[in-house]
């Protein structure tokens, strides 16, 4: 297995893509403190750039790497390799070249500048969002044969997730909002490993007051050791499940 | 060495594989003829694992395949068109392969000495022609003294002079006892390479006989005329649909 991640890790440095992506997120970030001495509130303007970027480049650079890369899986099922083997290193090293351009570009000037809770608290989601996205970026890969389809798909689940489901949500809570919502309310955010990464970050910035009754709850829920370890496990979920899906279709595509 | 017991393939609607029986032993040649699209290519795919068949069994040296992934370095395969990454070099390639195939110290580097690919091995795959491409996919196949050797087309898009380099390296490797199976068209290379014969037709297998039964049988001196005889006797053409 080492050696083929070590050859696919080889093949998506090459590209520079990785580069670029951790350039840009390492100037966004040193801008960001520049412009402002609280780090609160540079924290909270990363998030809104981590919250809509990290899941829209790792949905789409591992989508176009997965059939960028389709020669290479080709050549490796004609060798004794097991197909569980070739798709779990793919995930790995794509997993990890996205892991290691955010840390640098975003883990490493939060360290410069100073640690706080609430950044743990950013550069944890956002890992596991990078995570989660790329298991979501495959599982449409081997739906279809189509590059342009995938993309398609990938793009749909980025809209979803952080466009229209959040509309959804608005319209049930606005709709229903003469019921007792807010147990309602966590499990449907459950839904949306976007909404579940907000939250998270929203109560380690302790502005879940300006939220309200609602707000209250959260951080009743969320802020306690249970609500960490329930909102992790969701996102594990959201990681696993996707990826344990699509490897049991890989493992029997014909190629 | 090969054996399939009633194999069959779907793709959606088309049946590229029906009931296909065939047991292949060591040593002999075998070649896979039929029209185009008559499902060569999905009976290769199907002894290398990369296409499941639907139903029926596959038994490479006395192992069932299913699921199973280590026969495989049983088997040199050449693909009808070799894909590779495009950015990385021939060198760096074939020093891939060596590398996932673990422990293999003595690889058999004939063919890339005979068609010269030594002195072109930092050219990346992208600026290759269909014909280098060729080489190097031929001479992977022959790079880890597989006892199986599996060609799809091998002569295709070869120029003559490294077409004969490679059957005489395919003869030799015949001599030494391997299982080989080659498909193509041209019939006359077949001729030279093989002592059996497969003919698939729509996913069945025709024929699968010596190919001096088959002379016999038609009554014919060349493979290509006796082929041609053998079609006709038993009306396997291609019929227009209206």
């Amino acid at each position: 297995m080492a050696r083929i991640i070590k050859y696919i890790f080889y093949d998506i440095l090459r590209t520079r893509f990785i580069l670029l992506y951790t350039l840009f997120l390492l100037i966004a970030t040193i801008a960001l403190f520049q412009l402002d001495s609280d780090v609160g509130k540079v924290i909270m303007s990363l998030m809104n750039i981590v919250l809509m970027v990290i899941p829209l480049v790792s949905i789409v650079f591992t989508t176009i790497h997965f059939y960028n890369s389709y020669e290479f899986i080709e050549l490796m099922l004609a060798q004794p390799v097991n197909r569980k083997v070739i798709f779990l290193s793919e995930y790995i090293s794509t997993a990890l070249s996205l892991c290691i351009a955010y840390l640098i570009g975003v883990g490493l000037p939060i360290i410069l500048y100073g640690v706080t809770p609430s950044s743990l608290t950013l550069i944890y989601t956002g890992l596991m969002l990078t995570l989660v996205f790329v298991s979501l970026a495959f599982l449409a890969s081997v739906l279809t044969r189509d590059k342009a389809k995938a993309i398609g798909v990938t793009l749909l689940f980025w809209f979803y997730f952080s466009l229209i489901y959040d509309g959804l949500l608005l319209w049930v809570i606005y709709s229903f909002s003469d019921y007792p919502l807010e147990k309602l309310t966590v499990a449907l955010v459950a839904l949306n490993p976007i909404d579940l990464a907000r939250i998270m970050m929203l109560l380690k910035l302790d502005i879940s007051a300006l939220m309200g009754y609602t707000g209250a709850f959260y951080q009743n829920f969320f802020g306690s050791y249970w609500g960490m370890l329930f909102s992790t496990g969701v996102l594990s979920l959201w990681i696993i499940f996707p990826l344990f899906l699509g490897t049991r279709i890989f493992i029997k595509k014909d190629l | 060495m090969i054996v399939l017991k009633k194999v069959n393939k779907h793709f959606g609607k088309l049946l590229a594989l029906d009931q296909v029986d065939i047991t292949m032993d060591a040593g002999k040649s075998y070649a896979l003829i039929g029209p185009n699209g008559s499902g060569k290519t999905t009976l290769i795919k199907s002894i290398l694992g990369m296409v499941i068949p639907s139903s029926g069994e596959i038994i490479v040296d006395n192992e069932n395949i299913k699921n199973h992934w280590k026969y495989r370095d049983k088997i040199g395969y050449m693909p009808q068109i070799g894909r590779y990454p495009e950015n990385m070099r021939i060198g760096q390639i074939i020093d891939m392969m060596k590398n996932i195939r673990r422990n293999i110290k003595d690889t058999d580097e004939e063919l890339i000495q005979a068609f010269n690919l030594s002195k072109i091995l930092d050219k990346r795959m992208h600026a290759l022609s269909g014909g280098t491409r060729q080489k190097v996919s031929a001479a992977l196949a022959f790079l880890f003294h597989a006892p199986i050797l599996i060609l799809d087309e091998p002569t295709a898009g070869l120029d003559p002079v490294s077409v004969e380099i490679l059957k005489e390296k395919i003869l030799k490797e015949k001599d030494k006892g391997k299982l080989i199976m080659i498909s193509s068209h041209i019939l006359s290379d077949l001729d030279e390479l093989s002592t059996d014969i497969v003919y698939l037709f729509e996913g069945k297998i025709q024929y699968n006989n010596t190919i001096a039964n088959l002379k016999e049988e038609t009554q014919e001196e060349r493979l290509g005329k006796a082929m041609a005889a053998y079609i006709n006797q038993n009306a396997l053409q291609h019929t227009l649909q209206d």
